[in-house]
């Protein structure tokens, strides 16, 4: 009886059915972004908590941190930080309707990524070369 | 508010409900307009967080507790905890309300959600409270 009751009228295409623009990538890297930094909260408070139960404790979750996985971690954690902060400003113009030709929107969605990566790279350059 | 109904006959909301302007949830704009307000906030205060990290990086224990018991540290992260906590806490809704469809589980998740972010930010918050105020104490 499915059969019967199926709607022969075309269905609207989803996503799979459109070419993947700027765009639609930077909007889902957005959220992606925003999800691994709820995640990465967790970081910042096992490392306050540690700083605050003592230097045994903060000896230890400094060790993870500086580990390489836990640089690993780190870095991702502070491009993913950097991303969604530029991602958030473009949201933030669009919020006062500009930005939002054709043009305008890939320009950004492509500055949010071309800027990330550079402004990641600067703060760990800085950090290993100047905090040392 | 501007009453921009195609036709204000057909309308089935009575004249309060549409001055008060809170919609269905009775929660208007809040969401929308708290997430914005810490997306504002964010933008300085992650940048200060960064730094501070950063300072920190390659400093021993003794080191990192007197700079985080600085007041314009402790104060700037405590502001941090509060603003990115409560965005991180929208925010997941959002993805939570876009992604579980079951009505159970969409409750489970966004009851985890705000108890998840309540543990990260008093968490938080002890940690920085015992740090900056230990130093006066002790």
């Amino acid at each position: 009886m499915a059969e019967v009751n199926a709607p022969s009228r075309p269905l609207s295409p989803h996503l799979q059915i459109y070419r993947w623009t700027w765009t639609m990538a930077m909007s889902i890297a957005h959220r992606a972004t925003g999800a691994a930094n709820y995640v990465g909260a967790a970081l910042v408070a096992t490392w306050l908590v540690a700083m605050a139960w003592g230097p045994g404790a903060y000896e230890s979750v400094q060790g993870f941190f500086g580990s390489w996985i836990g640089r690993l971690v780190l870095f991702g954690y502070t491009w993913s930080l950097v991303h969604h902060m530029l991602g958030g400003v473009r949201h933030l113009v669009w919020d006062f309707g500009h930005g939002m030709e054709p043009g305008q929107r890939m320009a950004m969605a492509r500055f949010t990524l071309f800027a990330s990566v550079p402004l990641t790279l600067a703060i760990w350059i800085v950090t290993y070369f100047v905090m040392r | 508010m501007v009453d921009n109904r195609p036709d204000p006959r057909l309308s089935m909301r009575t004249p309060l409900g549409r001055v008060k302007g809170l919609g269905a949830a009775g929660h208007g704009v809040e969401h929308w307009w708290v997430h914005r307000l810490t997306a504002v906030a964010n933008i300085p205060l992650i940048v200060a967080f960064i730094i501070i990290v950063a300072s920190l990086t390659f400093q021993p224990w003794d080191a990192a507790v007197r700079t985080v018991s600085h007041p314009l540290v402790a104060i700037l992260l405590i502001l941090t905890v509060l603003s990115v906590t409560n965005h991180m806490r929208l925010g997941m809704q959002i993805i939570i309300e876009d992604y579980v469809h079951d009505k159970g589980w969409k409750l489970v998740a966004v009851v985890a959600n705000n108890f998840y972010a309540a543990v990260i930010a008093v968490a938080c918050l002890w940690a920085i409270l015992k740090i900056s105020l230990g130093r006066i104490l002790a």
